[in-house]
């Protein structure tokens, strides 16, 4: 079993605490995606679970067995950084044998494992280079053949792809999922990049000045965010957001914003949420109709275009609504210009609602 | 005022000496394009750079081509232009003081540099692992820089001293067996001169090593630990491996120094007991002053000079070939 | 693990690893702080001795041995050092010692410090045509032991009739200080963005303008590296002060060598460790004051390699 479990951790950094009381669990065999903007901890986090870092209380747990005072090596970790940190005057079987044979395994053994590894991750026509040979892909395979060849059940990884440039990131990433799908093993995976944690995670732990602020599948937090935070931080591009206020009208929850009444009788609340507050309801961009499809939806509305993006995929353009700024997204064979004036429409009870000062979902 | 032309300078600057870096071009920071623009000659420039032309013709061209000249004559003070072949190179090589000193300093260079490098890095490494009083321990092992040689030998003459130094202290202590002394015995002088060495250097030579390390990423050190490799064997097998500018650097300074030994010789030693601590430097300048036998001193000086062309000449070669190399392939 | 750590209480194996690791004090430990004390030792020994040594009168140095500090501490020997020691013939102590390596010192430190600082500035800004060859013979130079030289200089400063005089040995030492200097501020204003260089010339700046008013206040943190390293090379130096400067004009580190080796009957060991204090104050001062500098002054001439 390769689960692995944090508890009640806490991390100061002097008086700076940059982890409180945090607890996150990552399954055996999941591939757990610590996402958020910078400082946000997440690498204090995997820096913590690797046992590189000193923590100030909590414990850890790695496979059942309570790691909080080995050495990483005993953890039964392997780690791939975002600089690779591959010895740089070593060629690469020594990078990925150099750890076995201080550790005492036997010749045979550092051999079949170095095979191995260069076969899952095609590295064998390098094994007899240095680093400084090698594309950015290349050395970001071999940091992960490193990991691989110290035959653990945990993976850790920092932030592995954002030294590549975009084309680069998108192959590593498939192959990076592709070699999760066929070893099966624990991972957690630290990013600032939100496509790569929707893509690659089978949850994601969204973090935000030390604190977790959702821990969901990539479907729920995408459709159902708990708060503006994760709201705004995923889907791009971003989330239109509406202020406005939260009213029952006649029994039924509705939303109201610069004159516009918005139905909320088949969004799914929370349980408590109140009858009235000021609130912010969210719509993607992409759950946007406009034309003649935003008559079929409950709430439709008119508007002027005002800027129009064209992505080559399909077009975003700006318009507002209720006098805030609302962004849709359609596909670029649509004819949009500037000044013109359409229909645009979608489904409150698709979108999000969110109360404007705790910031929660309702 | 005088308006310099537009020969603007280089944008990536050659670490390396100026030889192979082209001149006159106009390459702005970060810019591939090469364009010749130059029009006029930057007067100013050339008048401000005066003092270097001046320097390095007259001294090492003129200076050095002069000193190999009097090596050839049987100038004693004052300049004898008359050529007298290899007398001086030939008297040179058949005098035991000379010999003495050319073995003497090999000895030394390698042991000193051998000593001032190990100690150095043990020092920086240590003082690598996060002690509070680090800046404390910096400063007493740097203060040694700032003395001059003259007297960091006669301090060390003195601790040496059989009568009244460590041994005699060891002594009064209790351990009488102890004899700490090296410079009265003809045959380990070098030892203590070696001793005394590396106290003065080998404080520099920890700063240099140690931003070297602190200069090797961070994520290495972090890579080696979850590979479970101790310690002392990332210090040893991949962080020295990783700072060959430093240790380069390291090596050329303690190489210089050793050659040019002088001061330290005569304030701790006098070239003794006899000649056992005589060195070419001192040989040079002792046929110069008080033997008044200049073209002995130049002969020697040429020969000292010797090795360092000959190195030179082949690193410049080594690098050209090293660049040629990555240009085909 | 049973199914009661799961929930998260504290279980009844009490001895679960939690929190901070204890900090127990290792081998290792102790042996890099028993190894960084000795070291202190070896680096301090030799000054302790100067002092103590310098603060006991004869008697009691030849009665005691080199380690114990003093019992009947005296400044005597300081004075007699500074004011009466003899040097051959003449007894008037290190005084004029010092007042000579200053009059060399002051000179020569700003002479070749400007000459280098306006030598790298033109080299990196203004590179004309032949200049990075004048430069490559002048690193070459820095290789070069400088006993080679030594008497071409003789020969050279006699014919301007500047041999055995202070403007001599201001020359030598700017002479000797140049490949070093020029390299540190070369290498330095080649790391200043050239967009402030072309900003300049833009505002109708000349090379002598651009220099003083923009480049010179700019490089004041290598400036001072340039002057801690020059001060304590020229201050410290004896070769070049003893060969150069002539007798009436001979440094600090001269005078001290005369003092110390005129031997006439029993070495007077006080007052030699106290001239030797003497000699090494000035530049020890410096480098207390302006430790974290000299530090980098050290990298800095590490440069070179």
């Amino acid at each position: 079993m390769a689960q692995v479990q944090v508890r009640d951790l806490d991390i100061s950094f002097g008086a700076l605490k940059v982890l409180e009381k945090l607890n996150v669990t990552a399954e055996d065999g999941e591939f757990l995606v610590l996402l958020g903007p910078s400082g946000c901890g997440k690498s204090t986090l995997l820096n913590a679970i690797a046992g590189l870092l000193d923590i100030n209380g909590g414990q850890i747990f790695i496979g059942g067995k309570n790691v909080t005072w080995e050495e990483p090596k005993d953890r039964g970790i392997g780690m791939v950084f975002q600089s690779y940190a591959l010895y740089p005057t070593m060629t690469v079987e020594k990078n990925l044998s150099f750890g076995l044979q201080v550790a005492g395994v036997k010749k045979d053994e550092i051999r079949s494992r170095v095979g191995r590894a260069a076969e899952i991750l095609q590295i064998e026509p390098f094994l007899k280079r240095k680093p400084a040979n090698l594309s950015g892909g290349q050395r970001q395979r071999v940091a992960i053949g490193r990991a691989l060849v110290r035959d653990v059940e945990v993976f850790l990884f920092d932030e592995p792809l954002s030294n590549l440039d975009a084309k680069l990131r998108g192959e590593l990433r498939v192959e990076i999922k592709r070699l999760h799908q066929r070893l099966k093993n624990t991972v957690i995976y630290v990013t600032h990049d939100q496509i790569e944690a929707m893509t690659l995670a089978d949850r994601i732990a969204i973090m935000r000045n030390g604190v977790i602020q959702q821990l969901d599948t990539p479907h729920i937090i995408y459709n159902k965010p708990q708060n503006l935070f994760v709201a705004g931080f995923i889907g791009s591009p971003s989330m239109n957001l509406l202020r406005g206020q939260l009213t029952t009208v006649a029994g039924k929850r509705v939303f109201s914003a610069g004159g516009l009444s918005m139905p909320l009788d088949r969004y799914e609340f929370t349980s408590g949420a109140p009858d009235a507050a000021p609130a912010v309801l969210g719509i993607r961009p992409e759950h946007v109709a406009i034309g003649d499809d935003a008559t079929k939806m409950p709430f439709a509305v008119e508007g002027e275009i005002e800027v129009v993006e064209p992505m080559g995929s399909d077009t975003v353009a700006w318009t507002k609504v209720a006098g805030q700024s609302f962004t849709f997204r359609c596909e670029s064979e649509v004819q949009l210009h500037v000044g013109q004036k359409l229909k645009i429409g979608f489904d409150p009870a698709r979108g999000s609602l969110f109360h404007e000062e705790t910031t929660n979902r309702l | 005022m005088v308006h310099g032309a537009i020969a603007e300078r280089h944008g990536t600057p050659d670490q390396r000496s100026g030889q192979t870096a082209p001149t006159g071009n106009y390459a702005a920071q970060g810019d591939n394009l090469a364009e010749r623009t130059r029009k006029k000659l930057p007067i100013a420039a050339i008048i401000a750079t005066i003092p270097l032309m001046i320097e390095s013709v007259g001294v090492y061209i003129f200076g050095i081509g002069l000193s190999v000249y009097f090596s050839f004559t049987n100038t004693v003070v004052f300049p004898d232009y008359k050529l007298v072949g290899f007398k001086q190179y030939e008297r040179l090589w058949s005098t035991d003081v000379w010999i003495t000193a050319v073995k003497n300093i090999w000895i030394f260079g390698i042991l000193s540099i051998i000593a001032n490098l190990v100690f150095g890095y043990l020092l920086a490494v240590f003082m690598d692992q996060r002690i509070k009083q680090e800046d404390l321990l910096r400063t007493i092992f740097l203060y040694p820089f700032a003395m001059s040689l003259i007297v960091t030998g006669l301090v060390w003459q003195w601790v040496l001293d059989p009568n009244y130094g460590l041994t005699a202290t060891m002594h009064e202590l209790g351990w009488t067996s102890f004899y700490f002394s090296p410079l009265n015995d003809a045959n380990t002088a070098l030892y203590g001169l070696v001793v005394a060495g590396v106290w003065q250097g080998a404080g520099v030579t920890m700063a240099i090593l140690l931003a070297g390390l602190r200069g090797v990423d961070a994520e290495i050190w972090k890579a080696a630990r979850v590979d479970g490799i101790p310690a002392w064997r990332t210090y040893l097998f991949i962080a020295l491996p990783m700072m060959r500018g430093a240790v380069a650097t390291v090596l050329v300074l303690q190489c210089i120094g050793v050659l040019r030994i002088y001061d330290i010789i005569v304030s701790m030693t006098g070239a003794g007991p006899g000649n056992a601590t005589m060195m070419p430097a001192v040989y040079v300048l002792q046929y110069l002053s008080d033997r008044q036998n200049a073209a002995q001193g130049m002969a020697a000086a040429t020969t000292m000079l010797l090795p360092v062309v000959l190195v030179l000449i082949a690193v410049g070669l080594f690098r050209l070939f090293r660049r040629r190399k990555v240009v085909t392939l | 693990m049973s199914a009661a750590t799961m929930d998260g209480n504290v279980t009844a194996a009490t001895k679960q690893p939690t929190g901070p690791k204890p900090k127990r004090v290792t081998i290792g430990r102790i042996g890099l702080y028993a190894f960084l004390i000795i070291s202190a030792a070896f680096f301090l020994i030799p000054v302790y001795v100067m002092l103590i040594t310098s603060l006991k009168d004869m008697p009691e140095i030849l009665s005691s041995n080199v380690l114990t500090p003093p019992l009947r501490p005296t400044l005597q020997p300081w004075i007699d050092a500074w004011l009466h020691a003899c040097t051959g013939g003449d007894c008037s102590g290190l005084s004029p010692g010092f007042l000579n390596s200053v009059k060399i010192t002051v000179p020569a430190v700003i002479v070749s410090i400007g000459i280098s600082s306006l030598t790298g500035y033109a080299l990196s800004f203004w590179n004309y045509k032949g200049a990075n060859f004048f430069f490559g013979l002048l690193i070459f130079g820095a290789f070069v032991p400088y006993q080679v030289v030594i008497y071409p200089i003789i020969i050279g400063l006699r014919t301007v009739h500047l041999f055995s005089t202070l403007p001599g040995i201001v020359a030598v030492h700017t002479i000797f200080g140049m490949p070093v200097l020029v390299l540190l501020f070369r290498n330095f204003y080649a790391g200043v963005p050239i967009e402030l260089f072309k900003a300049s010339r833009v505002d109708g700046a000349g090379f002598w303008q651009t220099f003083f008013y923009i480049m010179l206040p700019m490089s004041v943190p290598i400036t001072t590296v340039a002057l801690i390293l020059q001060v304590t090379g020229i201050w410290n130096d004896f070769l070049f002060g003893v060969i150069y400067a002539g007798r009436p004009n001979w440094p600090m580190t001269v005078q001290l060598l005369n003092i110390v080796k005129t031997t006439q009957g029993i070495p007077q060991y006080d007052v030699n460790m106290a001239a030797t204090i003497e000699a090494a104050a000035v530049p020890l001062i410096i480098y207390f004051v302006s430790g974290r500098w000299f530090v980098r002054g050290i990298a800095a001439g590490a440069v070179k390699g």
